[in-house]
């Protein structure tokens, strides 16, 4: 028997390595005629704000090559209306459920985290200071280092339980914000979030999306991702969640040998939503093949 | 209950120089399927197309476990679709979102569809035959060579044409066809799928002669099944799915 399962810290433990990524999974529920979800390691359901948000207009999606560019803007419920009526049906799946948590202000933030912190099954929550489909907070908040600091900050002095922080690739050295977030009482940090894009309609001359740009996610950014992750791995000291085109088993090894503790799908279960079991199943066969008992024996094992 | 499953293509009939039918068929129990439901269809082998497409499923025929999906060549994803040959496999996540709904049983329905968006109307007709009730048809089509399997629909009820060109019916979109410009409409509930503008004509008449009206929206889609939330419509009760929430609504919920 290979050990799959992987310590984050501050108690979040994974049974095995494979996460969902926020907004491409829903509550975890809308997966669950494809696959038996409490295999998976963890699920991060959707952005959540202090209030209910209607998100960007549509159109809020185009295809690309290898890949699509949304700008849902974190359409959700908010966090009191979580609490009421989502939670209850997601408290006992059997799995880490975390909460992504976002805002326009420092305070949302606070008053979001302090809300979720008071939820017993949930280990920990994603702060995601990398949303570039809202005009006000989400990645403003992280494409800066002061910023991300003072959010991470003022949510670990209100948040007792995992603290993950994610991550904006639009940024000119992401290891500079995983330093700051990372002395900022961060446990882990994941990354990438999508990479800020555009398209264009060329018969009607109209941007696709109704917000003109939007974040762009799939194959087509796993290069830039896995980059990012073998950076930020090799300069911080807490565990890194590796994200950013994942489809295949090969990816996500790919984004372990570079580093990544454990790591998330996203834009790939809209395609298989089976892709998660088989990554899982994928990542086993591999151990058994290189003769390891353990995941933590490729975590960084790159050789260069 | 939503389903993956491996279908096999068994027959590829093309109508004309840009619709075919499939007809697909698979080895599991085909689960039951409701008139205007729609299954995301992975388009394999085309390195442009990432995401599957969602397409409304035709006609079925339990009995076999087989069924029909009408492909519109749009974009390299579809027109890899179309050009599928017997034996060739296609997976398919379906039935999804929420279809059409039965007529209350003194209510006279008119079908009502455009382009590709005939195609969940045959199903449906086949529906309403099983249940007693005899569908009546409004097809629009920019040219006759534009209307398709129009012997299928005939076999289920009297079919009523418009052509733009007036190539065949009468002359004009939709709106413009005599059972439309009555005082008194001789139907109380319209089922649509078609273009946007003809819909949203139709769902103001609708409300003018205050009968039901039901639409099948073709919104853009990641993927399906409620989780990505790109495929929002505005509606009373604000942003909703078409994927989950519809691709049916019922006209006046809409925000058109």
């Amino acid at each position: 028997m290979v050990d799959l399962s992987v310590n984050l810290g501050n108690n979040l433990v994974l049974k095995n390595p494979v996460m969902t990524a926020s907004g491409t999974y829903g509550y975890g529920t809308e997966y669950a005629d494809f696959i038996d979800i409490n295999q998976l390691g963890g699920i991060v359901v959707k952005g959540t704000t202090l209030t209910k948000r209607e998100g960007n207009p549509y159109p809020r999606m185009a295809e690309t090559p290898k890949g699509m560019l949304n700008a849902v803007g974190l359409q959700n419920v908010g966090v009191d209306s979580f609490i009421e009526t989502i939670y209850p049906k997601i408290k006992d799946f059997n799995t880490n459920m975390l909460v992504n948590v976002s805002g326009s202000t420092v305070e949302e933030y606070v008053e979001t985290a302090r809300k979720i912190n008071s939820l017993d099954n949930i280990p920990g929550i994603e702060l995601n200071i990398s949303c570039p489909n809202v005009k006000e907070g989400g990645m403003a908040f992280g494409t800066s280092c002061p910023s991300a600091i003072a959010v991470t900050k003022a949510v670990r002095d209100v948040y007792k339980k995992h603290l993950m922080v994610k991550l904006s690739p639009n940024v000119t050295d992401i290891t500079e914000i995983a330093k700051g977030v990372e002395g900022a009482g961060a446990d882990s940090v994941s990354l990438i979030n999508t990479i800020m894009g555009m398209a264009i309609d060329i018969e009607s001359q109209n941007p696709k999306l109704s917000t003109i740009t939007g974040g762009l996610s799939g194959p087509c950014i796993k290069p830039v991702a896995l980059r990012m992750v073998w950076q930020t791995a090799n300069a911080i000291n807490i565990p890194v969640v590796g994200m950013g085109g994942i489809s295949s088993v090969s990816d996500a090894i790919e984004f372990i040998l570079a580093g990544a503790s454990a790591i998330e799908i996203g834009t790939a279960n809209f395609i298989d939503p089976e892709i998660t079991i088989k990554v899982i199943d994928g990542i086993e066969a591999y151990l058994c093949e290189k003769g390891c008992k353990s995941i933590g024996e490729i975590t960084g094992a790159l050789k260069i | 209950m939503k389903y993956i499953h491996d279908f096999t293509v068994t027959d590829n009939i093309r109508q004309n120089h840009e619709f075919v039918v499939l007809t697909l068929k698979c080895d599991s129990t085909i689960p039951e399927i409701v008139p205007g439901q729609f299954a995301e269809v992975r388009v394999d082998n085309a390195s442009n197309t990432f995401l599957r497409r969602p397409l409304s499923i035709h006609d079925v025929n339990y009995n076999n476990n087989s069924l029909k999906l009408l492909i519109q060549e749009v974009g390299e994803g579809t027109k890899k679709l179309s050009n599928l040959n017997k034996g060739d496999s296609i997976n398919m996540v379906y039935p999804l979102g929420k279809g059409f709904t039965k007529p209350l049983n003194d209510q006279k329905s008119l079908l009502v569809g455009g382009g590709c968006g005939v195609a969940p109307l045959l199903f449906l007709g086949r529906y309403l035959v099983k249940n007693n009730i005899t569908p009546r048809f409004l097809i629009g089509a920019k040219s006759s060579k534009d209307l398709i399997r129009l012997d299928e629909y005939r076999d289920l009820g009297e079919v009523m044409i418009t052509t733009e060109d007036g190539s065949e019916g009468v002359k004009g979109f939709i709106i413009h066809h005599p059972v439309l410009k009555t005082e008194k409409p001789d139907f109380n509930i319209i089922y649509t799928c078609g273009p946007d503008g003809m819909m949203r004509v139709l769902s103001k008449y609708a409300a003018k002669h205050n009968i039901d009206c039901q639409v099948s929206l073709e919104n853009n889609m990641a993927c399906g099944f409620g989780a990505c939330l790109c495929c929002v419509t505005p509606t009373q009760q604000g942003h909703k799915c078409t994927c989950i929430d519809g691709p049916v609504f019922d006209s006046k919920y809409l925000k058109w």
